[in-house]
């Protein structure tokens, strides 16, 4: 849910793009951190913990607390309170602790 | 390998402050900050601070940020890296920095921490289900990116963070169920606990959270008074609908560089953790290395923007670099932390500042 009127506050935001969940398609705007965009959408397990499959959410939004890590592009362990989102990403909730990328 | 004569670690008001200072005198600085912007945690803070008219009392904390980074702009001697974060101090005095997925090793002359604070964690069932957030984060989700967290919130913790994040729940459209503070009595300001009151929110004294609820994220939470010796009454408990529980249970100094730095660290419950040992100047005890703000020890804005200027002022005059008045300067800074920390709302502070000096 986004803020639309706000005593004190105006919001400026990207464009808007398009992404993906678990291959489910979701906007949100650039450049703001892609759980704000998850937020908007109601999204709130963005990993299971590696043990007990435990759901994990959003908990610090500075990037400290390692709760919401993400893979996105392929990529496992994104810290998503601090990435910013483009068009087109493709954003997976983790399970485990995520394989390592390989590059060319 | 990159050189520099100033890297200060963190850009939130001490670093700012800092750079601002060393900058003047044009010593070269490398600004580094993980954030996407610099203003650290001011950047959320709508509320207007308290304090003196030298630490822009009455003026909200992002416009506070904004005034900092304008005074750092049109140096030719400032680079500023973001979205970097700091991983490590070597014996051999590099730094080591993850900036764009490449990992740079950064050799400065003269180091200042202002790594800042982090949230604490409460213990109690169920608190690692999402919806359980720190009050900061609900902050920056809600002042910075105009998302709201939810639709109904408990705020654990009755300081300055839990009644202003309340309010300003409150103020984006989130109804603030109650507030609970373990203490018999409010421990913030109490004008912040006042506004909380005319509106309605109950703040619940001698209080606590037992349990969070919910299978996959927070649905509701359990409450309960305590007795005096703090113990839950847990006939007394009660449950609260909420999707949102909110810790605002105190911050602890980010202080893992300083350890790496070697530092003589002491745990200092009135400075909310580990802290450095450090003398009037903000210098550690490892020659160099000069901390600022909340990373010396959980205190305000304003007096992390004062220790950011002593920190800088010190480490830009012991590379050769001329301050006008320096000792005037100097003086004038430390009278500004004492005013700041004066009266009984200052004691705790003062208690733990005193043991951390050398």
């Amino acid at each position: 849910m986004r803020i639309i009127q706000h005593p004190i506050l105006t919001f400026e935001k990207g464009q808007k793009v398009s992404f993906t969940l678990d291959g489910r398609g979701l906007e949100g705007y650039e450049g703001e951190p892609i759980t704000a965009a998850l937020h908007d959408a109601g999204v709130k397990v963005l990993r299971r913990s590696i043990s007990l499959g435990r759901p994990r959410g959003f908990f610090c939004a500075v990037g400290k607390c390692s709760s919401c890590l993400m893979t996105v592009d392929g990529k496992p362990n994104v810290r998503v309170c601090m990435e910013p989102l483009r068009e087109g990403m493709r954003v997976e909730t983790q399970k485990g602790k995520g394989e390592l990328v390989e590059r060319g | 390998m990159k050189e520099v004569e100033i890297a200060i670690v963190g850009g939130g008001p001490a670093g700012l402050s800092a750079a601002g200072i060393a900058l003047q005198a044009k010593a070269g600085v490398l600004l580094i900050d993980d954030g996407l912007r610099l203003g650290g945690q001011l950047v959320k803070q709508t509320h207007k601070f308290f304090g003196s008219k030298e630490q822009y009392a009455s003026t909200r904390g992002i416009e506070i940020g904004r005034i900092l980074e304008k005074g750092l702009e049109g140096y030719p001697n400032l680079e500023v890296w973001l979205n970097s974060s700091v991983v490590g101090y070597y014996p051999d005095g590099v730094l080591t920095v993850l900036k764009e997925e490449k990992l740079l090793k950064v050799k400065p002359k003269r180091l200042i921490v202002a790594t800042g604070a982090s949230e604490r964690m409460l213990a109690f069932a169920n608190n690692d289900l999402p919806g359980v957030y720190g009050a900061g984060a609900v902050q920056t989700l809600m002042n910075l990116y105009g998302v709201l967290p939810g639709k109904r919130a408990l705020m654990v913790g009755a300081g300055n963070i839990g009644l202003i994040v309340s309010y300003q729940l409150l103020q984006a459209g989130v109804k603030v169920e109650a507030v609970v503070e373990a203490m018999p009595k409010v421990g913030g300001y109490w004008v912040h606990a006042a506004k909380l009151k005319r509106i309605g929110v109950p703040i619940l004294t001698s209080h606590t959270i037992l349990k969070a609820e919910g299978e996959d994220w927070v649905e509701g939470a359990i409450i309960c008074p305590l007795n005096e010796d703090f113990k839950p009454i847990e006939a007394a408990q009660k449950r609260v609908e909420v999707d949102i529980i909110c810790l605002a249970v105190g911050l602890s100094p980010l202080s893992e560089l300083l350890w790496q730095a070697g530092c003589r660290m002491k745990y200092i419950p009135q400075l909310g953790g580990y802290a450095p040992f450090r003398n009037r100047d903000m210098e550690t005890t490892v020659k160099g290395v000069w901390v600022a703000g909340d990373s010396a020890g959980v205190e305000e804005a304003s007096t992390a923007m004062v220790e950011g200027r002593i920190a800088g002022l010190a480490a830009t005059s012991s590379l050769g670099y001329e301050v006008e008045d320096t000792d005037g300067l100097k003086r004038e800074l430390r009278e500004e932390l004492e005013m700041l920390r004066r009266g009984p709302v200052g004691e705790t502070v003062r208690k733990g500042v005193k043991r951390a000096l050398i």
